[in-house]
Parts: C-alpha cells; sequence; structure tokens
C-alpha cells in the first residue's frame, strides 16, 4: 500500500496534506499525535468513507478492514452471532479461530449486551479476524484493554504481520510491536483554501 | 446479503416492540376512526379501503426511522461501508427486512380489521392484494427517506414530512386499487400502476438512497 | 473562457451585483403596468365579472411555483454533476421564493374559486397538486434547515430534490386519475381553440414577465446572502482551527 501527497479534509476543513508513506505485507505503522491532529480522518479516508481532498491511495481493492471507536456490535445478539454476521458479510470462515485469539470461547453464547466495556472491545477487534482483509486500519484499539487484553491483541496483530498482513494503528499505547511511527502533526494543513471546497472560489 | 437480512430479521424479533407496536397501532387507528365519523356500517364500508390503507401507511411510518439509526449509532454502517457489498445491496436488504418484519404483519392484519369496519366481502382480496402490491414500495421510499435523515439528531419528525409526500402516489393507486374492488368496479388500472411504482421504486431508489448513505458518512 | 467561469462565488458576486436592482427596478415596473392594465383597462368576463382580474396574480404565480422547482432540480442537477457551489446556493435561495409563490397561487384559487365554484377548497386535481408541491417545498427547506455540513446539506437536498421532481411528476398523474375536476383547463396554449382573447393575455403576459423577472431579481439577492454566509461558515471554521484565513474576498 502506498500513499503519496493525501490531503485530508473534516467537514470542509483541511486538516492533513502531504501525507505521503508506503507500507507493505508484514508491516506495521503506528500514527502518532495528539487529539484533534487527524489521525481518525487520515484512517477514514484511507479506508475510502470520505473522499480525499487531493493526492493519491495505491491500495488493492477490498482489502481494507476498518476498527473504528464504534465496534458495530448488536446488543442482542451472542457474541458468537455478532461475529458469525461479520464473517458471512465478507464470505470468511474464521469465527472459531477468532473466539480463540481474543479467548471470547467462553463468552460465546452471551448476548453482547452483557459484556463488560473491554470484553466488547475484544469481541470488536476479534471481527478484524473475520473480515480476512489483509489491511487493518485501528483507531485506537486499546482503549478500554486491560494489560491482558493488550497483550492479547498485540500477539493478534503479530499473527496478522507474519501471515504477511499489515496494520496502520493510531494509538498512545505500546503494543510491543516493532513498528515504525508516522507523526501526523508533521503534516498539518497550513490552513490553505481547501482543494476544490469553497474557500478556494474566492481566490 | 442474506447474511444481512435474516441479521436484521434477528433483531427485530429480539428486540421485540417493532412489528408488535406497529400492528397495535394500525388497530389503534382503525379503531379510532368509527368513533371519529359515527358508526353508521354503511359510510364506514364505504370508507374501509382507505381507512386502512392510511393506517397501513402510518403503522409503515413508524418503524422507517430504525432501519439505519442503530446501524448508524453503533457503527455497523460504516464497517458495512467498508464491507465487501454494495451499499446498494444493503439498502435494498433493509427496505426488505422492513417490508417483511413491519408491513408484512399488517398486510396480513388488514382483512381482520376489515371486519371491524365492516368492509363489502368483494373487498377482502382486493384490500391485501392492493397492499400486497403497495407496501414494498412504501418501505422502499421510506427507506430512502430514512438514509436521507439517517445523521440527524432528531430525525423522526423531519423523516415524516420528506416521506409523506412521497407516499401520495402509492396511496392513490392503493386506495383506488381496493375500492374499485370492493365496489367490483374494474381496478386492473390502478392495480398496473401500484405495481408499476413498487417496481420502479425497487429499481432505482436503492442507487439513490446508497449514494445518500455515503455522504452521510462523510 | 467557458461558461462555467460565471458559476465561481467571486465572480458571481461580480456580475450580480448591478443586476440585482436592475431586475427590481424591471420587475416592479413590469408587474405595476400588468395590474394597472389587467385591472383597469380590460373588459370584465361576461361569464365571471370582475373576479377574472384576479388571474393577473393567480396565474403568474401558480407559473412561478412550478418554473422554481424545475429550476431548483436544474440547480440540484448542476451541483451534483460539476460540484458549483453556487448553483446548490442558488437552489436553496430559490426555495423560499416558490413556496410563497404556490401560497400565493392556492390563496388567490381559493379567493377566485369562492364566488366560481361555492367553495374555498376542492379536491380537484389542479388544487391539490399544488398542495402536494407546497409540501414538497417544505420537506426541501426542512432538510435544508435540519443538516449543519453545508457540503452535506447540498448533496442530501439536492437529491431529495431528484427523487421529489420524480415523485411530484408521478403524483400529478395519480392525483388526475384520482379525480376529474372543476379547474378549467389551461387557456393559455397558442393553439387551443377555447384561447382567452387578446385583450386579457396580453396584460397577463406582461404580469407574468414581471413575475420572472421578479424572481430572478429575489433569487439573486438571496443567492448573495447565502455565498456571504457561506464565506462567514469558512472563514469561522479556520478561526476554530487558529489559523490565518489567506484569500478572504
Amino acid at each position: 500500500m502506498r500513499v503519496e501527497d493525501l490531503g485530508c479534509q473534516r467537514g470542509g476543513v483541511p486538516v492533513l496534506e502531504g501525507v505521503s508513506f508506503t507500507l507493505a505485507a508484514g508491516e506495521a505503522l503506528a500514527l502518532r499525535g495528539p487529539n484533534g491532529s487527524g489521525k481518525t480522518t487520515l484512517l477514514r479516508t484511507i479506508a475510502g468513507l470520505q473522499p480525499p481532498a487531493g493526492g493519491r491511495i495505491e491500495l488493492a481493492e477490498d482489502s481494507v478492514a476498518y476498527g473504528a471507536h464504534a465496534d458495530g456490535l448488536k446488543a442482542t445478539l451472542t457474541v458468537a452471532e455478532n461475529l458469525a454476521f461479520w464473517a458471512a458479510i465478507h464470505a470468511c470462515d474464521k469465527v472459531s479461530e477468532a473466539l480463540e485469539a481474543f479467548e471470547l470461547r467462553p463468552l460465546a453464547t452471551r448476548p453482547a449486551q452483557k459484556l463488560s466495556a473491554g470484553q466488547k472491545r475484544r469481541l470488536g477487534l476479534a471481527r478484524l479476524l473475520v473480515t480476512g482483509r489483509p489491511l487493518w486500519l485501528l483507531d485506537e484499539p486499546t482503549v478500554s484493554l486491560d494489560a491482558d487484553s493488550v497483550g492479547l491483541f498485540g500477539r493478534a496483530v503479530r499473527a496478522h504481520l507474519s501471515a504477511g498482513g499489515a496494520a496502520l494503528i493510531a494509538t498512545h499505547t505500546d503494543l510491543g510491536l516493532e513498528a515504525r511511527v508516522l507523526d501526523v502533526t508533521a503534516f498539518a494543513a497550513t490552513g490553505g483554501p481547501a482543494p476544490g471546497g469553497f474557500a478556494e472560489a474566492f481566490a | 446479503m442474506s447474511a444481512l437480512l435474516l441479521r436484521d430479521l434477528k433483531l427485530a424479533v429480539r428486540a421485540g416492540g417493532g412489528f408488535g407496536l406497529g400492528l397495535a397501532f394500525f388497530l389503534i387507528v382503525t379503531v379510532l376512526v368509527p368513533f371519529g365519523v359515527g358508526p353508521d356500517s354503511g359510510l364506514l364500508a364505504r370508507i374501509a379501503p382507505g381507512i386502512l390503507w392510511v393506517g397501513a401507511l402510518l403503522a409503515c411510518l413508524l418503524s422507517l426511522d430504525r432501519i439505519f439509526q442503530l446501524d448508524w449509532e453503533d457503527g455497523s454502517l460504516e464497517l458495512l461501508a467498508t464491507a465487501p457489498i454494495p451499499m446498494e445491496g444493503v439498502v435494498l436488504m433493509k427496505a426488505l427486512a422492513h417490508w417483511l418484519s413491519s408491513a408484512l404483519p399488517l398486510v396480513l392484519a388488514a382483512p381482520v380489521l376489515g371486519v371491524l369496519l365492516n368492509l363489502p366481502t368483494a373487498g377482502y382480496g382486493w384490500l391485501m392484494l392492493s397492499l400486497a402490491l403497495g407496501t414494498p414500495a412504501l418501505s422502499m421510499i421510506g427507506t430512502f427517506g430514512a438514509a436521507l435523515t439517517v445523521g440527524l439528531k432528531r430525525g423522526g419528525l423531519l423523516l415524516s414530512l420528506l416521506v409523506l409526500p412521497l407516499y401520495v402516489p402509492t396511496l392513490i393507486f392503493g386506495t383506488e386499487a381496493a375500492r374499485r374492488g370492493a365496489e367490483g368496479l374494474a381496478n386492473a388500472t390502478p392495480l398496473l400502476m401500484l405495481a408499476g411504482i413498487t417496481a420502479g421504486v425497487t429499481a432505482l431508489l436503492p442507487f439513490a438512497a446508497a449514494a445518500v448513505i455515503r455522504v452521510n458518512l462523510r | 473562457m467557458s461558461i462555467w467561469e460565471y458559476a465561481n462565488p467571486r465572480r458571481f458576486m461580480g456580475w450580480s451585483a448591478p443586476l440585482v436592482p436592475l431586475f427590481s427596478a424591471l420587475a416592479a415596473l413590469l408587474i405595476a403596468l400588468g395590474l394597472v392594465w389587467g385591472f383597469f383597462f380590460t373588459p370584465e368576463d361576461y361569464r365571471m365579472g370582475s373576479t377574472v382580474k384576479i388571474i393577473y396574480i393567480h396565474v403568474p404565480s401558480a407559473m412561478m411555483a412550478i418554473n422554481i422547482w424545475v429550476m431548483m432540480l436544474v440547480a440540484s442537477l448542476i451541483w451534483l454533476v460539476r460540484r458549483h457551489h453556487v448553483s446548490a446556493l442558488a437552489a436553496k435561495a430559490a426555495a423560499p421564493i416558490g413556496v410563497v409563490m404556490t401560497l400565493i397561487a392556492l390563496i388567490t384559487g381559493a379567493i377566485w374559486g369562492q364566488p366560481m365554484w361555492g367553495t374555498w377548497w376542492a379536491w380537484d386535481p389542479r388544487l391539490t397538486s399544488f398542495l402536494i408541491l407546497f409540501l414538497f417545498y417544505l420537506g426541501y427547506m426542512a432538510l435544508w434547515a435540519a443538516i449543519e455540513d453545508p457540503d452535506t446539506a447540498a448533496d442530501l437536498t439536492g437529491m431529495l430534490c431528484l427523487v421529489g421532481s420524480v415523485f411530484a411528476v408521478l403524483s400529478r398523474y395519480a392525483v388526475n386519475f384520482w379525480n376529474q375536476g372543476l379547474h378549467q383547463g389551461a387557456t393559455l396554449s397558442l393553439d387551443a381553440e377555447e384561447n382567452i382573447s387578446d385583450v386579457f393575455w396580453l396584460p397577463l403576459l406582461v404580469c407574468m414577465a414581471g413575475f420572472g423577472v421578479l424572481f430572478a431579481a429575489l433569487v439573486l439577492l438571496r443567492t448573495r446572502t447565502e455565498i456571504r454566509l457561506r464565506r462567514l461558515h469558512v472563514l469561522e471554521a479556520r478561526d476554530r482551527t487558529g489559523r490565518k484565513g489567506s484569500g478572504e474576498g
């Protein structure tokens, strides 16, 4: 995956510009930067949820698994049913591996609404495994996880990388990964008008 | 995509409320009408197809804002947008799930309520046929409306304001088909128009609704 | 230079500034001329008496009610395809004018209908269609008002306008099917046998032109206001992010 001179905007206001990096199979890249610096915006842009304000994203089609703040869980479905749904959507059959990797097996028949915040988060992360997608885009994945669960997650990411996957992770926690660090504050937009936006048309 | 349909139906069943509430609303509206217009059975028989159609339409409207709202709040909609199924397919499945869980029970309950309103015997079949042909259009149009208002905090009322004018043609042809059938008149034209509207909106509105969802996710 | 250059907000502000007073004056002139001519210098209709004179308001406003929706549809399409902000803002600016025109048409119609048909309101296809059009305008404006992000609002209202137009046409046919109606047919087409005579036709034409120019003046004025609001929005957004604005016009 390669990103070249990418510009991102949030609500019509440019946030990042000139973002360039490459990410090869087996690599992880940690996004750093204070709150509001554009990490989420960058991840959403790469995931294709919002149009880039400029530049290019080279990415194989259907290769992205996006892990947002919200886990996309249904309260009345059980843990296994939630995973089975996303597995079916992605035509991928790894539900039991995902349950094992995040030690959710004992909770498999429990409705998601009865899980603790950390357990929900683990289920949300287990969802990544059943997508079968090579590139993980993770937004603060370790929020509300205890130390053990962070360890589980680190192991899952390492397994993913060694299987030829890649990960782009916005996080403040050290996951024990050999990840390069990309500081998004270096790409903060300098206040020029948004390309194609309304402001430019005044110039 | 069938997984999405099955999940939505499962959620509708588990959450309860869903179609139960719609049906109860339909029943109450139908019961209120004789209180409003008087117990004259001749008058009730004459207006029964219209009352039942309007009642079914309003009952359908009740559950529209839940089509995308819950998926929006818990992040599922974003994840579905990055999933390998096209957003148009998601929209179509959502509309189908809404029809199966909210509108189909109304179609099946309509004849029972027809008894309360003294609907002529000839009218029962036509009423059900017109509802069966027309309610899918109501679900599909409503899904488009729900897509428009998904990002809004209090979209429910706005949703009604946007969707109700769009329901006019369906309502007109639906009641005409049912009324003419009940009065023993030829009703092939309104039935065909009704089927045409349903076919047309099912073919075209998923594209519009999917485009709108993508804008709302931005 | 391409014609689309005129849609650049800065250029638009430039060329539209002198047109607003010009169009306003022209509209006032035409409407005054048409109304005075129509009210005082035309004979009374042998059937309808002096009530017929309300057509000098009723017909132009009804015509504009439909034309404005069509203009909004075109503007929305231009926005959705070419992303010209002025186009989206013009559609937004036109809607309240359209809703007022629809309301005028409905009210003058009721005032005219009362002595003619003996009722203020009848579920006649034309009347009903205008009522539905009124609801479409309301929904469109409500959607604009409900969405905060201006580009999102422009996209969503554009789609609503597109879908709504299809349903408006469909409703028109449905309503015709539903009730055949009492409203007289349109008597302004050139080939109709029952055309109204030139005595009425000429002042009416002047009034219609006046309403058209009035709309042009109002929509330009309101679009200019919308553009200024958007500039304010952009400047505020820059202020919030703590950066210096550049090139504010």
